[in-house]
Protein backbone atom coordinates (compact mmCIF):
# COMPACT_ATOMS: atom_id res chain seq x y z
CA UNK A 1 0.00 0.00 0.00
CA UNK A 2 2.63 2.75 -1.28
CA UNK A 3 -0.48 4.73 -2.57
CA UNK A 4 -0.49 6.71 0.44
CA UNK A 5 3.49 7.74 0.04
CA UNK A 6 2.52 8.43 -3.62
CA UNK A 7 -0.61 10.68 -2.66
CA UNK A 8 1.43 12.61 0.02
CA UNK A 9 4.21 13.26 -2.55
CA UNK A 10 1.60 14.44 -4.76
CA UNK A 11 -0.41 16.38 -2.40
CA UNK A 12 3.13 17.85 -1.53
CA UNK A 13 3.41 19.10 -5.20
CA UNK A 14 0.05 20.54 -5.59
CA UNK A 15 0.50 22.57 -2.21
CA UNK A 16 3.48 23.94 -3.57
CA UNK A 17 2.17 25.12 -6.72
CA UNK A 18 -1.17 26.58 -5.65
CA UNK A 19 1.12 28.52 -2.89
CA UNK A 20 3.11 30.07 -6.06
CA UNK A 21 -0.13 30.52 -8.16
CA UNK A 22 -1.24 32.68 -4.83
CA UNK A 23 -4.49 29.64 -4.74
CA UNK A 24 -7.53 29.96 -2.26
CA UNK A 25 -8.33 26.84 -2.93
CA UNK A 26 -7.55 23.30 -5.27
CA UNK A 27 -10.83 22.24 -6.90
CA UNK A 28 -9.52 19.43 -9.21
CA UNK A 29 -5.92 17.46 -9.09
CA UNK A 30 -5.24 15.60 -12.64
CA UNK A 31 -2.88 12.46 -12.25
CA UNK A 32 -1.94 10.30 -15.29
CA UNK A 33 -1.20 6.71 -14.68
CA UNK A 34 -0.13 3.93 -16.54
CA UNK A 35 -0.52 0.18 -15.43
CA UNK A 36 3.10 -0.48 -15.32
CA UNK A 37 3.85 2.27 -12.83
CA UNK A 38 2.91 0.06 -9.82
CA UNK A 39 0.65 2.65 -8.84
CA UNK A 40 -3.15 1.34 -8.17
CA UNK A 41 -5.65 3.86 -9.23
CA UNK A 42 -7.98 2.96 -7.13
CA UNK A 43 -5.82 2.80 -3.76
CA UNK A 44 -4.85 6.13 -4.84
CA UNK A 45 -8.18 7.44 -4.47
CA UNK A 46 -9.05 5.90 -1.34
CA UNK A 47 -5.64 7.14 0.14
CA UNK A 48 -6.30 10.73 -1.39
CA UNK A 49 -9.74 10.96 0.74
CA UNK A 50 -7.42 10.62 3.58
CA UNK A 51 -4.45 12.45 2.89
CA UNK A 52 -6.10 15.63 0.97
CA UNK A 53 -7.54 16.66 4.60
CA UNK A 54 -6.93 19.54 6.51
CA UNK A 55 -4.44 20.37 2.83
CA UNK A 56 -4.85 23.13 0.12
CA UNK A 57 -6.85 20.13 -1.77
CA UNK A 58 -9.29 19.33 1.30
CA UNK A 59 -12.25 19.43 -1.17
CA UNK A 60 -10.30 18.70 -4.77
CA UNK A 61 -11.37 15.74 -7.19
CA UNK A 62 -8.75 13.50 -7.98
CA UNK A 63 -9.17 12.45 -11.67
CA UNK A 64 -6.88 9.59 -12.70
CA UNK A 65 -6.28 9.26 -16.30
CA UNK A 66 -5.46 5.56 -17.42
CA UNK A 67 -2.94 5.12 -20.34
CA UNK A 68 -2.82 2.58 -22.43
CA UNK A 69 0.65 -0.40 -22.72
CA UNK A 70 2.33 0.33 -25.92
CA UNK A 71 5.56 -0.83 -27.20
CA UNK A 72 7.74 -0.59 -30.19
CA UNK A 73 9.40 -2.65 -31.55
CA UNK A 74 13.51 -2.53 -31.57
CA UNK A 75 13.70 -4.90 -34.40
CA UNK A 76 10.84 -4.59 -36.93
CA UNK A 77 9.65 -0.91 -35.52
CA UNK A 78 6.20 -1.88 -35.28
CA UNK A 79 4.22 -0.36 -32.34
CA UNK A 80 1.57 -2.41 -30.60
CA UNK A 81 -0.76 -2.26 -27.90
CA UNK A 82 -0.24 -5.30 -25.13
CA UNK A 83 -0.74 -6.49 -21.51
CA UNK A 84 1.59 -5.73 -18.92
CA UNK A 85 2.52 -9.13 -18.52
CA UNK A 86 3.72 -9.72 -21.83
CA UNK A 87 5.50 -6.82 -23.60
CA UNK A 88 6.44 -8.70 -27.06
CA UNK A 89 6.59 -7.18 -30.02
CA UNK A 90 2.83 -8.46 -31.82
CA UNK A 91 3.98 -8.09 -34.94
CA UNK A 92 7.26 -10.24 -35.24
CA UNK A 93 7.09 -11.14 -31.48
CA UNK A 94 11.00 -9.66 -30.61
CA UNK A 95 10.63 -9.03 -26.85
CA UNK A 96 13.30 -6.34 -27.67
CA UNK A 97 11.03 -3.85 -27.28
CA UNK A 98 10.66 -0.30 -25.54
CA UNK A 99 7.20 0.87 -24.16
CA UNK A 100 6.58 4.18 -25.18
CA UNK A 101 3.33 4.53 -23.27
CA UNK A 102 1.78 2.86 -20.15
CA UNK A 103 4.92 3.17 -17.35
CA UNK A 104 3.58 7.23 -16.80
CA UNK A 105 3.30 8.41 -13.01
CA UNK A 106 2.54 12.19 -13.97
CA UNK A 107 0.89 15.00 -11.88
CA UNK A 108 -0.76 16.50 -15.61
CA UNK A 109 -2.99 19.36 -14.30
CA UNK A 110 -3.77 21.42 -11.20
CA UNK A 111 -7.43 23.09 -11.12
CA UNK A 112 -7.79 26.21 -8.53
CA UNK A 113 -9.05 29.44 -7.34
CA UNK A 114 -6.84 32.16 -6.90
CA UNK A 115 -7.17 34.77 -4.34
CA UNK A 116 -5.66 37.21 -6.70
CA UNK A 117 -9.35 36.74 -8.62
CA UNK A 118 -11.33 37.10 -5.56
CA UNK A 119 -9.87 40.86 -5.05
CA UNK A 120 -9.70 41.34 -8.87
CA UNK A 121 -14.03 40.76 -8.95
CA UNK A 122 -14.70 42.48 -5.97
CA UNK A 123 -16.82 46.00 -6.20
CA UNK A 124 -14.71 48.69 -5.26
CA UNK B 1 28.10 14.24 4.68
CA UNK B 2 25.78 16.15 2.37
CA UNK B 3 26.62 19.90 0.67
CA UNK B 4 23.08 20.25 -1.12
CA UNK B 5 21.31 18.97 1.94
CA UNK B 6 18.56 21.51 2.79
CA UNK B 7 18.13 21.74 -1.01
CA UNK B 8 14.30 20.93 -1.82
CA UNK B 9 12.00 20.04 -4.11
CA UNK B 10 10.54 23.36 -4.73
CA UNK B 11 13.87 24.53 -6.38
CA UNK B 12 14.23 21.73 -8.20
CA UNK B 13 10.97 21.31 -9.73
CA UNK B 14 10.56 24.93 -10.36
CA UNK B 15 12.48 25.39 -13.65
CA UNK B 16 10.55 22.13 -15.22
CA UNK B 17 6.92 23.73 -14.40
CA UNK B 18 7.58 26.73 -15.49
CA UNK B 19 9.01 25.40 -18.92
CA UNK B 20 6.38 23.20 -19.35
CA UNK B 21 3.76 24.49 -17.33
CA UNK B 22 0.98 26.05 -19.56
CA UNK B 23 -1.83 28.34 -17.81
CA UNK B 24 -5.13 29.02 -18.75
CA UNK B 25 -8.75 30.12 -17.48
CA UNK B 26 -11.51 27.28 -17.67
CA UNK B 27 -14.97 28.50 -18.09
CA UNK B 28 -15.93 29.15 -15.02
CA UNK B 29 -12.94 31.15 -14.05
CA UNK B 30 -10.52 28.32 -12.39
CA UNK B 31 -7.42 28.36 -13.29
CA UNK B 32 -6.40 25.02 -14.69
CA UNK B 33 -2.33 24.73 -14.49
CA UNK B 34 -0.41 22.14 -16.34
CA UNK B 35 1.92 20.57 -14.73
CA UNK B 36 3.44 17.12 -16.09
CA UNK B 37 5.67 16.22 -13.26
CA UNK B 38 6.47 13.05 -11.96
CA UNK B 39 4.41 11.93 -9.59
CA UNK B 40 7.49 11.27 -6.91
CA UNK B 41 9.49 13.80 -8.28
CA UNK B 42 10.39 14.43 -4.82
CA UNK B 43 11.93 11.14 -4.37
CA UNK B 44 13.56 11.18 -7.59
CA UNK B 45 15.10 14.78 -7.04
CA UNK B 46 17.14 12.98 -3.65
CA UNK B 47 18.08 10.03 -5.37
CA UNK B 48 19.71 11.58 -7.68
CA UNK B 49 21.44 13.37 -5.01
CA UNK B 50 22.32 10.15 -3.40
CA UNK B 51 23.31 8.85 -6.78
CA UNK B 52 25.67 11.93 -7.03
CA UNK B 53 27.00 11.16 -3.90
CA UNK B 54 28.04 7.47 -4.59
CA UNK B 55 29.72 8.72 -7.51
CA UNK B 56 31.80 11.13 -5.78
CA UNK B 57 32.91 8.44 -3.52
CA UNK B 58 33.49 6.34 -6.05
CA UNK B 59 30.97 3.88 -4.96
CA UNK B 60 28.50 1.19 -6.94
CA UNK B 61 25.20 1.14 -5.54
CA UNK B 62 23.12 -2.00 -6.06
CA UNK B 63 19.19 -2.13 -4.75
CA UNK B 64 18.23 -6.26 -4.61
CA UNK B 65 14.34 -6.65 -4.41
CA UNK B 66 12.33 -9.25 -3.74
CA UNK B 67 9.83 -10.44 -1.78
CA UNK B 68 10.49 -11.51 1.69
CA UNK B 69 12.12 -14.93 2.54
CA UNK B 70 13.76 -15.26 -0.88
CA UNK B 71 17.35 -14.92 0.42
CA UNK B 72 18.81 -11.79 -0.29
CA UNK B 73 20.62 -11.63 2.89
CA UNK B 74 21.56 -14.93 2.08
CA UNK B 75 22.90 -14.46 -1.21
CA UNK B 76 24.74 -10.97 0.78
CA UNK B 77 26.02 -12.89 2.96
CA UNK B 78 27.77 -15.32 -0.01
CA UNK B 79 28.59 -12.71 -1.72
CA UNK B 80 30.40 -10.60 1.52
CA UNK B 81 32.69 -14.14 1.92
CA UNK B 82 33.49 -14.20 -1.97
CA UNK B 83 34.53 -10.64 -2.31
CA UNK B 84 35.55 -9.30 1.02
CA UNK B 85 39.25 -9.59 0.35
CA UNK B 86 38.94 -7.86 -3.23
CA UNK B 87 36.53 -5.13 -2.14
CA UNK B 88 34.97 -2.61 0.41
CA UNK B 89 31.35 -3.21 0.64
CA UNK B 90 28.61 -2.22 2.89
CA UNK B 91 25.31 -2.69 3.58
CA UNK B 92 22.01 -0.65 3.95
CA UNK B 93 18.94 -3.46 5.38
CA UNK B 94 15.55 -2.47 4.97
CA UNK B 95 13.15 -3.91 7.37
CA UNK B 96 9.63 -2.97 9.31
CA UNK B 97 11.68 -4.49 12.37
CA UNK B 98 14.22 -5.94 13.80
CA UNK B 99 18.10 -5.14 13.52
CA UNK B 100 18.63 -9.04 12.93
CA UNK B 101 19.78 -8.47 8.81
CA UNK B 102 22.38 -5.81 9.98
CA UNK B 103 23.69 -8.11 12.62
CA UNK B 104 24.23 -10.77 10.40
CA UNK B 105 26.14 -8.62 7.80
CA UNK B 106 27.80 -7.60 10.94
CA UNK B 107 28.88 -10.89 11.76
CA UNK B 108 30.30 -11.11 8.26
CA UNK B 109 32.88 -8.18 9.26
CA UNK B 110 31.44 -5.82 7.27
CA UNK B 111 29.72 -2.64 8.27
CA UNK B 112 25.98 -2.68 8.02
CA UNK B 113 22.96 0.21 8.56
CA UNK B 114 19.72 -1.06 9.31
CA UNK B 115 16.62 1.10 8.31
CA UNK B 116 13.08 0.25 10.23
CA UNK B 117 10.65 1.37 8.16
CA UNK B 118 7.71 0.58 10.75
CA UNK B 119 4.74 0.18 9.09
CA UNK B 120 6.10 1.28 5.40
CA UNK B 121 6.25 -1.03 2.61
CA UNK B 122 9.28 0.11 1.01
CA UNK B 123 12.50 2.45 1.35
CA UNK B 124 12.58 5.90 -0.45
CA UNK B 125 15.32 8.07 -1.23
CA UNK B 126 15.01 9.80 1.76
CA UNK B 127 15.70 7.16 4.17
CA UNK B 128 18.66 5.66 2.02
CA UNK B 129 19.64 9.66 2.49
CA UNK B 130 19.27 9.39 6.35
CA UNK B 131 21.15 6.06 6.20
CA UNK B 132 24.11 7.42 4.19
CA UNK B 133 24.86 9.91 7.02
CA UNK B 134 25.97 6.75 9.48
CA UNK B 135 28.35 4.88 6.62
CA UNK B 136 32.01 6.60 5.56
CA UNK B 137 30.93 6.17 1.44
CA UNK B 138 34.81 6.74 1.43
CA UNK B 139 35.64 3.11 2.70
CA UNK B 140 33.18 1.08 0.33
CA UNK B 141 33.39 0.02 -3.26
CA UNK B 142 30.31 -1.14 -3.24
CA UNK B 143 26.88 -0.53 -1.84
CA UNK B 144 24.37 -2.92 -1.38
CA UNK B 145 20.94 -1.40 -0.39
CA UNK B 146 18.35 -4.41 0.60
CA UNK B 147 15.20 -3.00 0.08
CA UNK B 148 11.90 -4.54 2.57
CA UNK B 149 10.94 -7.51 1.55
CA UNK B 150 7.58 -7.34 -1.09
CA UNK B 151 6.99 -7.85 -4.67
CA UNK B 152 4.98 -4.84 -5.63
CA UNK B 153 6.14 -1.06 -3.96
CA UNK B 154 9.74 -1.15 -3.78
CA UNK B 155 9.65 -0.87 -7.50
CA UNK B 156 8.15 2.11 -7.92
CA UNK B 157 11.22 4.38 -5.43
CA UNK B 158 14.33 5.25 -7.40
CA UNK B 159 16.89 5.10 -4.19
CA UNK B 160 19.58 6.35 -6.52
CA UNK B 161 21.08 3.09 -7.04
CA UNK B 162 22.61 2.36 -10.32
CA UNK B 163 21.24 -0.96 -11.03
CA UNK B 164 18.63 -3.33 -9.30
CA UNK B 165 18.37 -6.47 -8.85
CA UNK B 166 15.73 -8.93 -8.68
CA UNK B 167 15.41 -12.46 -6.94
CA UNK B 168 13.03 -15.16 -7.05
CA UNK B 169 13.26 -18.34 -5.41
CA UNK B 170 11.98 -21.71 -6.70
CA UNK B 171 9.53 -21.88 -4.22
CA UNK B 172 7.70 -18.83 -5.23
CA UNK B 173 6.55 -20.67 -8.29
CA UNK B 174 7.70 -19.89 -12.15
CA UNK B 175 4.78 -17.64 -12.90
CA UNK B 176 6.38 -14.74 -10.58
CA UNK B 177 7.45 -12.73 -13.50
CA UNK B 178 4.05 -12.94 -15.39
CA UNK B 179 2.48 -11.81 -11.85
CA UNK B 180 4.51 -9.12 -10.41
CA UNK B 181 5.82 -7.70 -13.87
CA UNK B 182 6.46 -3.99 -12.92
CA UNK B 183 9.38 -5.63 -10.85
CA UNK B 184 10.67 -7.82 -12.78
CA UNK B 185 10.90 -5.58 -15.81
CA UNK B 186 12.93 -3.06 -13.33
CA UNK B 187 15.50 -6.07 -12.97
CA UNK B 188 19.04 -5.44 -14.50
CA UNK B 189 19.92 -8.94 -13.38
CA UNK B 190 17.32 -11.53 -12.19
CA UNK B 191 18.71 -14.20 -9.71
CA UNK B 192 16.62 -17.20 -9.25
CA UNK B 193 17.99 -18.41 -5.90
CA UNK B 194 17.73 -21.94 -3.57
CA UNK B 195 18.76 -24.22 -6.52
CA UNK B 196 19.29 -26.49 -4.33
CA UNK B 197 15.38 -26.71 -3.63
CA UNK B 198 14.96 -28.04 -6.86
CA UNK B 199 15.75 -31.34 -6.24
CA UNK B 200 12.27 -31.38 -3.76
CA UNK B 201 10.36 -29.24 -5.93
CA UNK B 202 9.51 -30.69 -9.20
CA UNK B 203 6.79 -28.17 -10.14
CA UNK B 204 9.32 -25.33 -10.90
CA UNK B 205 10.92 -25.19 -14.19
CA UNK B 206 13.90 -22.43 -14.68
CA UNK B 207 12.99 -22.07 -18.13
CA UNK B 208 10.05 -21.12 -17.53
CA UNK B 209 10.66 -18.67 -14.91
CA UNK B 210 13.30 -17.00 -17.53
CA UNK B 211 10.81 -17.29 -20.31
CA UNK B 212 8.21 -14.90 -17.95
CA UNK B 213 10.77 -12.35 -17.19
CA UNK B 214 11.55 -12.30 -21.25
CA UNK B 215 8.11 -11.90 -22.36
CA UNK B 216 7.97 -8.73 -20.15
CA UNK B 217 10.79 -7.26 -22.81
CA UNK B 218 13.72 -7.99 -20.28
CA UNK B 219 17.12 -8.76 -21.77
CA UNK B 220 18.61 -8.15 -18.26
CA UNK B 221 20.33 -12.02 -17.17
CA UNK B 222 18.40 -14.84 -15.77
CA UNK B 223 21.15 -16.73 -13.38
CA UNK B 224 19.75 -20.09 -11.67
CA UNK B 225 22.06 -19.30 -7.89
CA UNK B 226 21.98 -21.58 -4.71
CA UNK B 227 23.31 -19.25 -2.06
CA UNK B 228 23.79 -22.56 -0.01
CA UNK B 229 25.45 -25.11 -2.17
CA UNK B 230 27.50 -22.16 -4.16
CA UNK B 231 25.39 -23.05 -7.72
CA UNK B 232 25.58 -20.05 -9.88
CA UNK B 233 26.99 -17.77 -7.94
CA UNK B 234 30.01 -17.39 -10.54
CA UNK B 235 27.44 -15.80 -12.60
CA UNK B 236 26.31 -13.59 -9.89
CA UNK B 237 29.74 -12.59 -9.02
CA UNK B 238 30.97 -12.24 -12.31
CA UNK B 239 28.15 -9.78 -13.17
CA UNK B 240 28.90 -7.83 -9.94
CA UNK B 241 32.83 -7.57 -10.60
CA UNK B 242 31.16 -6.53 -14.26
CA UNK B 243 29.59 -3.57 -12.57
CA UNK B 244 32.45 -2.44 -10.86
CA UNK B 245 34.45 -2.22 -13.49
CA UNK B 246 31.81 -0.43 -15.58
CA UNK B 247 30.92 2.13 -12.62
CA UNK B 248 34.96 2.70 -12.79
CA UNK B 249 35.08 3.68 -16.26
CA UNK B 250 32.24 5.91 -16.24
CA UNK B 251 33.19 7.40 -13.53
CA UNK B 252 36.92 8.37 -14.99
CA UNK B 253 34.43 9.64 -18.18
CA UNK B 254 32.10 11.57 -15.29
CA UNK B 255 29.33 9.74 -16.21
CA UNK B 256 26.55 7.88 -14.14
CA UNK B 257 23.97 5.20 -14.69
CA UNK B 258 20.35 4.42 -13.61
CA UNK B 259 19.00 1.03 -13.69
CA UNK B 260 18.05 -0.09 -17.44
CA UNK B 261 14.49 0.50 -16.74
CA UNK B 262 13.86 3.75 -14.98
CA UNK B 263 10.46 6.12 -15.47
CA UNK B 264 10.88 9.13 -17.10
CA UNK B 265 10.92 11.11 -13.63
CA UNK B 266 13.73 9.40 -12.69
CA UNK B 267 16.17 10.22 -15.80
CA UNK B 268 15.30 13.77 -15.28
CA UNK B 269 17.01 13.76 -12.21
CA UNK B 270 19.98 11.91 -13.61
CA UNK B 271 23.14 13.93 -11.86
CA UNK B 272 26.57 14.12 -13.62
Amino acid sequence: MHELSVCQAMLTQVEEIARRENARDVTRIVVRIGPLAGVVPDLLQQAFTVARAGTIAAEAELVTEEQPIRVSCLSCGAESDVLPNRLLCKSCGDYRTRVISGDELLLASVELNRLSDERLHRPA
Amino acid sequence: MCDTCGCNVTQGNQHLIQEGGKHEHTHDGKVAVEVLLNLLSENDHQAGHNREHFDNHQVLAINLMSSPGSGKTRLLESTIDALKEKYRIGVIEGDLETENDAERIRAKGVSAVQITTGTACHLDAHMIHDALHQMDLDSIDILFIENVGNLVCPASFDLGQHRNVTLLSVTEGDDKPSKYPVIFRAADHVLITKSDLLAVLDDFEPEKAESAVRQLAVEAPVSLTSAKSGEGLDLWLSWLEGQIDEQSIRRSEGKTATPKIAPEGQQLYTHG
